[in-house]
């Protein structure tokens, strides 16, 4: 069942610490507005809203892409961060393996690469080009790019927003069993309510750019069979002003 | 819910006919074979049947089979192969030169403001001064020597490598740069993995020009004042009205840059294997 999630009920350091965040790209209107946030260790929490509510913003933000983007606040965040972005972001000169362990260093470098690409179903496809691949096989080699460096942030800007419904539902499941493993925190911000239920700890809804709603999700089963999924779903859909059929 | 599956129904064996719409084709069509050498070859035919016919005067054009006894003669007589190989050293050295120093300066000014801020600008001026305007220029420093003419084939092939990399590397896919700092390479690791990989394909079709501009280059710098080589050759062959000679030159200068560009082209279609093109 859903439940309201206000303040973190961990007394751990948070992964992730936003406090006041204001970022704006014109002078008369904030896309963040002081937003407060707190992402346990190995939360997963997912980030919804509709166009232009912040989220990308906030998640480039906690990345440290924002750069020219003006704005104020407190942004705490692990050392380790990887980034999945929508596009695969794959380097169309290097093979696979060369893509998944770029920049690693250590002899050990392609064996864990290797390894990272077994883990998302790759394995045996080191040696490709990225054009060889599906558009799901791309977004899992770059799933295993994030993966191999260990992070304890894992950013995720609509990761599976390209893909079919089919090879979405196989994503949600590899994504799901691979945070199990690694135990990132991990923030993904996408349209999908659905996609937001299934996956994640906590759904928080931005709207004008600070935190609307904070919602844990408690279900029995992650599946649009469990009779709370459908009430978290009405929920969150009311909030962003659609009336759910 | 119903659910009907459908099984395929018998297929017949010996039905073959292939029934199907055909569109009518609008790109190039399927590739024809030795589809290069249809042209020059058609060209010699013209050449020949001229000289033949008498069509073509020996004083307006040796005839095809004079220029290869010419060859012959320039061969076994006049050290040809020395002359080819001084031509040869000057346009290498000189090539290698400028594609080192176009492609340098390419990389700095794509990568950092004051670098472009302080190169492009004098190598778009550079561009519009003919090289071959700056030679009497260049003999006044560097004397008629070989040095001249090393540096002017240089300079003349720098211009497309710089042009043609910098475009490449300006083109490079800023969400690229983006990834590279997400995962937090070092600046080198950045230029070495994203820049110079990203560049490549800019890089080849500059080379590809810089070859043939190395040529034009070898040509000109070797009317100055050479002792070998094939303007030298040339030179000579006018003073002495051996309409033959010049012929064997020119060829050789085609033939050069043939081989030259198709090198660049293979090497091309190697490196650039990850590519999905029309070239196939």
């Amino acid at each position: 069942m859903a439940t309201d999630a206000g303040r973190l009920t961990t007394t751990a350091e948070p992964a992730v610490r936003v406090r006041n965040l204001h970022r704006s790209f014109t002078k008369d209107g904030g896309v963040l507005n002081g937003l407060d946030l707190d992402i346990a260790p190995g939360e997963f929490v997912a980030l919804i809203g509709r166009s232009g509510t912040g989220k990308s913003t906030l998640l480039r933000a906690l990345a440290g892409l924002d750069r020219d983007v003006t704005g104020h606040g407190r942004i705490e965040v692990p050392d380790a961060v990887s980034v999945v972005f929508q596009d695969s972001r794959l380097l169309p000169w290097k093979r696979i393996l060369d893509n998944v362990i770029l920049g690693l260093r250590g002899a050990d470098a392609a064996e864990r690469g290797a390894k990272a690409l077994a883990e998302v179903g790759l394995a045996g496809r080191e040696r490709s080009w990225p054009y060889q691949l599906s558009g799901g096989e791309q977004q899992r080699a770059s799933l295993a790019r994030s993966l191999v460096r260990e992070p304890r942030l894992l950013l995720a800007d609509e990761p599976f927003g390209a893909l079919d419904a089919l090879t979405r539902i196989r994503m949600h499941a590899l994504l799901r069993r691979l945070c199990e493993t690694h135990r990132p925190a991990v923030l993904l911000v996408t349209h999908d309510v659905d996609e937001a239920i299934v996956l994640a700890d906590r759904v928080i809804l931005l709207d004008a750019g600070v935190v609307d709603t904070d919602v844990r999700v408690t279900l029995a089963n992650r599946h649009r069979s469990d009779p709370g999924f459908a009430e978290l779903r009405t929920l969150l859909l009311d909030r962003l002003g659609v009336t759910a059929a | 819910m119903t659910a009907t599956l459908h099984t395929p129904p018998p297929a017949a064996v010996d039905d073959l006919t292939d029934t199907r719409v055909v569109r009518r084709r609008l790109g190039p069509g399927r590739r024809i074979r030795f589809a290069f050498w249809i042209g020059p070859a058609l060209a010699l035919a013209v050449w020949s049947i001229g000289s033949a016919t008498g069509v073509i005067k020996p004083a307006i054009l040796s005839a095809p089979w004079d220029v290869v006894v010419a060859f012959q003669d320039q061969w076994v007589h006049h050290d040809l192969l020395g002359n080819v190989l001084s031509s040869l050293e000057r346009s290498v050295i000189g090539l290698a030169l400028g594609v080192v120093t176009g492609a340098v300066l390419a990389v700095i000014s794509g990568l950092s403001r004051l670098g472009e801020s302080l190169i492009d600008g004098p190598i778009q001026i550079k561009r519009s001064v003919p090289t071959l305007a700056i030679i009497p220029l260049f003999i006044a420093w560097f004397g008629i020597g070989q040095e001249m003419k090393i540096i002017t084939i240089a300079l003349i092939s720098l211009v497309p490598i710089y042009i043609h990399t910098h475009n490449g590397l300006r083109g490079i896919d800023g969400r690229y740069a983006e990834l590279a700092e997400t995962i937090g390479i070092s600046r080198g690791e950045f230029v070495r993995h994203i820049v110079l990989p990203g560049a490549l394909p800019g890089f080849l079709l500059g080379m590809r020009f810089a070859v043939t501009s190395s040529l034009l280059g070898l040509v000109v710098v070797e009317q100055y004042n050479a002792v070998a080589g094939i303007g030298h050759m040339i030179t000579l062959a006018e003073q002495y009205g051996q309409t033959d000679v010049i012929v064997v030159g020119l060829v050789l200068y085609g033939v050069f840059g043939y081989c030259a560009d198709s090198a660049v082209r293979l090497t091309a279609r190697r490196v650039l294997a990850w590519r999905q093109t029309l070239e196939g």
